[in-house]
């Protein structure tokens, strides 16, 4: 064989071809980091631009500026416009959204890897729901954001009559991140082992008993993970929120449970807060960056997105830390 | 433990030496994985690795053309010697290793390419571009793993079109295709059916005498048919090496006889 | 023997046997709440295509249309020769090209941006990246991943713009160009991660077939596992489209809002998603021409999406069936 195919064993000829491969491979692996170093790049320029423009307006006149940044009413002087409004807009949506969308997307996730397709159902539950209920869901996480804000406007603001209201924002975010609740529970779950399911079952231990005393407690720092990025993401989205006309001009927050009411008498309910008007961080931003003044578009817009992506980068990043903690402390 | 007679017997006799493992010790991590491996390898021969799972086998096979540097966490001493220069030192390159000294695994791995381009893909990367010569060589390659007839009117379709059994053999023929000087097979029956199984069986008999072969297999009466040498491993080492008769017919060791007679493994 | 009675006895007593009625009613009413949670993402659907196809259906059959001069909608609709998008106008037209024209021109320059840097990091984190620095390296993208896209379109309008404007400056403030490049960085961590994920799927032995031969980590990498993988790649691409295509917070900040129909990327113009909200910025009387357009375009746009969505489900769901 050796002697009827010389070149295929000439050492020389092997050791060129391997040289030149080898180069080819550095080559990419110098593209490779170059592409990583430009997403870097992109995100510390980003980050720095913020910085550079908006710290003229956060840290322009020390830390009174600052806190007068954060304690201010929006107004058509840039020096003096803040983002309070914004800021407690915002918090009310998320706790809003996170009202809503933990308990139903978790419970999906649960139901999908836990009763769905299972045999053994104290009510039997067709395999064809959940073959549909999980196309729907990988859809639902594909569909743009500003579908859900037509969402929002034609059932929610006019439909169901809630107006331009927290109520309306709140529900609407909450249906946008449910598929990703549901699909990170539904991983976290799956990654419990299956011996564990039949080891608490053979001592004699009902569905719901396994779940809450086993599956869920082993689960849930991935759950976990998956709500802090899911709220993120809420937290950030403007597009839902524009279309139900959440860019106005507000001075107001919204109103304390129990607070006295500022026109007329009386004191405000429960759930005024609710049902009043309001405006959240990503429309704060989008409201100045749209101005033709640059002292909106470019110092006020870029202090508020340092605030906002302040807020969604630390969710970002202590989602990151627990799912790496997480994997540690847990060993299947 | 009767060292020096194991030394004595792990020397081959009259059959020219292609490769030698020399005080060899390997590690995953803290685990001991290979204790202190001497052996040698008979060119044109067959040489068996046989033992329980776990006993290091696969993990000496796979050194041969240094698989194990793909993954962190491995660490070696010693060496191995082919034709007398050490292949596991640093300043060898593990690639023009695995030029050499070719591999057939457990499951058939055809890769997602045509028939023809599994065959051509280990001699483009040796730089033959010609088309003739390509064709040739895949054609011969073929031959030497008897697949051709089966397959030479559908050489464009996918490898993995083939059955389990042609699949193996198409991995040996893309293998034989490079003209390796030594061919690892790690169980490459292990996932076929019986008649897979017996055809390559019969690949390997054919092979013996072209190329130096060294396999790993579960299945001893495999190990019987098929090798001229047979190296019985436990626990990281090797109990006993010598001429394949003499291992099934009378093997010196009592952990040997054990595992040959079904006691244990 | 007699406790083994006992014990068989007690299973079928009368306290036992209500005891295993109350369980098995609380059991029945836990699957039953779990099972809303499940199916209310369903309804959720349901909600979508109502809202979208009522609405597009009442602007479709819509009276006005003839006051307005459009005697034909659905030519007017789908004029792909010389489309216009007028409907704040006196003289009202809806070519849905004018805006769809937007939408794929900056889906279209996001894809060259994206696709590129999101296979090579793909290739290289899956591939090259030993697993310490592969994790130590993907926190990056996912950071990325985490910017809200109105702080992108801050970037585009104020960064990317005025960069490309200092080669001419005759270019608008508002192009589609600045607006389509930091589109395409938004989803480079989309490609990238379903796209590593599809090549961490190959299994190990296909690569050292390769190795074997003594094939490099780039031989290995495009002659072996990317045609592996190449379902699971091509639904990362299908799934980035996707999210370019509903991009909206970018196009609408950087992209331009008016609705002109052109190909040329350094005009601004308006893609589907940034008319829905420049129209939204403004009074809207519900029930309005105006109004129904917004949800006849969305359709448009949720239709295009689900579309991607279904193919990349489906090429997914082949690889992850595979292996």
């Amino acid at each position: 064989m050796t002697n009827e195919m010389p070149d295929l064993v000439d050492i020389q000829v092997i050791r060129r071809g391997i040289k030149s491969r080898k180069r080819m491979d550095n080559i990419f692996i110098g593209v490779g980091l170059g592409s990583l170093a430009f997403s870097l790049g992109v995100l510390l320029v980003l980050i720095g631009k913020l910085l550079v423009e908006g710290g003229k307006r956060l840290f322009g006149q020390g830390i009174a500026g600052l806190w007068n940044f954060l304690t201010s009413v929006p107004d058509s002087n840039p020096e003096v416009a803040g983002i309070k409004i914004a800021i407690i807009g915002s918090f009310c949506v998320i706790l809003l959204t996170a009202i809503i969308a933990v308990p139903l997307g978790i419970g999906a996730g649960i139901f999908l890897e836990e009763y769905a397709g299972r045999g053994d159902l104290p009510i039997p539950f067709p395999k064809w729901m959940s073959n549909i209920i999980e196309i729907n869901i990988s859809n639902l996480a594909g569909v743009p954001s500003i579908i859900y804000g037509l969402l929002a406007m034609g059932l929610f603001k006019y439909q169901l009559r809630l107006g331009e209201t927290i109520a309306t924002a709140g529900l609407t975010l909450a249906l946008l991140i449910l598929p990703i609740i549901i699909v990170t529970t539904r991983e976290a779950i799956k990654a419990v082992p299956q011996a564990l399911r039949e080891g608490v079952y053979a001592i004699g231990a009902s569905r719901w008993q396994m779940i809450w005393d086993h599956i869920l407690p082993a689960s849930a720092g991935g759950i976990l993970t998956g709500l802090i990025v899911g709220l993120s993401r809420a937290i950030g989205e403007a597009a839902p929120l524009v279309t139900i006309g959440a860019l106005t001009f507000i001075t107001f927050p919204p109103p304390f449970p129990f607070s006295p009411k500022l026109v007329g008498e009386g004191l405000h309910g429960p759930f005024d807060w609710l049902f009043s008007p309001f405006t959240v961080m990503p429309i704060q931003v989008f409201d100045w960056v749209s101005r033709p003044r640059p002292e909106f578009s470019v110092v006020n817009a870029g202090a508020a997105a340092v605030v906002l992506v302040v807020m969604t980068l630390s969710m970002n990043a202590l989602a990151i830390y627990l799912r790496i903690y997480f994997r540690k402390r847990v060993k299947w | 433990m009767e060292q020096t007679n194991i030394m004595e017997r792990t020397t081959i006799a009259r059959d020219k030496v292609k490769a030698e493992v020399v005080n060899f010790n390997f590690y995953y991590g803290n685990f001991h994985a290979l204790k202190n491996i001497n052996m040698t390898i008979a060119e044109k021969k067959v040489t068996a690795l046989i033992g329980p799972s776990g006993c290091g086998k696969s993990t000496l096979l796979r050194a041969f053309n240094r698989m194990h540097e793909l993954y962190p966490g491995t660490r070696h001493e010693g060496q191995i010697l082919l034709e007398g220069q050490d292949i596991m030192a640093k300043d060898v390159d593990p690639i023009e290793v695995r030029m050499r000294i070719g591999m057939v695994f457990q499951k058939p791995n055809p890769f997602p390419k045509s028939i023809y381009e599994n065959i051509a893909y280990g001699l483009r990367i040796r730089g033959i571009k010609n088309k003739s010569t390509l064709d040739e060589l895949v054609e011969k390659a073929l031959r030497g793993a008897a697949l051709w007839d089966e397959v030479k009117d559908r050489l464009d379709k996918p490898g993995f079109s083939l059955s389990g059994g042609q699949q193996q053999r198409l991995c040996i023929a893309r293998t034989l295709a490079t003209s390796p000087e030594i061919i690892l097979f790690d169980e490459p029956t292990s996932a076929l059916d019986p008649i897979a199984t017996n055809s390559i069986e019969e690949l390997i008999q054919e092979l013996r005498n072209q190329v130096t072969i060294i396999i790993v297999t579960h299945n001893m009466q495999q190990a019987s048919r098929v090798s001229d040498y047979t190296a019985f491993m436990y626990l990281g080492e090797i109990v006993e090496f010598d001429k394949t008769n003499f291992i099934f017919g009378s093997p010196t060791q009592q952990r040997t006889k054990d595992y040959i007679s079904g006691q244990f493994g | 023997m007699s406790d083994t009675t006992n014990l068989l006895l007690s299973v079928t007593s009368k306290e036992a046997l209500a005891k295993r009625k109350a369980r098995e009613f609380r059991e029945g009413i836990i699957q039953i709440l779990l099972a809303i949670a499940a199916v209310s993402s369903v309804l959720v659907t349901i909600g979508i295509m109502e809202v979208l196809v009522g609405e597009s259906w009442k602007f479709f059959t819509n009276p006005e249309l003839k006051e307005v001069g459009i005697d034909n909608i659905f030519a007017d609709f789908f004029n792909l020769v010389n489309p216009q998008w007028t409907v704040l106008f006196e003289e009202k037209h809806f070519g849905i090209l004018t805006l769809l024209s937007s939408t794929l021109l900056t889906s279209f320059i996001a894809l060259v941006v994206a696709i590129p840097i999101g296979t090579t990091v793909a290739i290289f984190l899956s591939e090259f990246a030993i697993p310490s620095v592969r994790e130590a390296l993907k926190p990056i993208l996912e950071l990325l991943a985490g910017v809200p896209s109105v702080v992108f379109g801050y970037f585009a309008l104020n960064v990317i713009s005025p960069l490309i404007r200092s080669f001419n400056q005759d270019i608008p403030g508002f192009n589609r160009l600045s607006a389509g490049i930091v589109i395409g960085i938004a989803i480079i961590p989309i490609i990238s991660s379903i796209a590593e994920d599809a090549m961490r799927a190959v299994p190990n032995q296909m690569r050292e077939g390769s190795y074997a031969l003594g094939a490099t980590r780039l031989n290995t990498a495009i002659n072996v596992v990317l045609p592996a993988a190449f379902s699971g790649i091509v639904a990362a691409y299908i799934l980035g489209v996707s999210r370019a295509v509903g991009e909206t917070m970018i196009v609408a900040v950087a992209g331009g809002l008016q609705a002109i129909y052109s190909w040329n990327p350094l005009e601004g113009a308006a893609t589907i998603s940034a008319f829905i909200v420049q129209v939204s910025l403004g009074d809207i009387e519900f029930g309005s021409l105006e109004y129904e357009s917004i949800f006849a375009a969305g359709l448009t746009l949720a239709i295009i999406t689900l579309a991607l969505n279904l193919v990349g489900f489906f090429l997914i769901k082949k690889y992850k069936e595979t292996y």
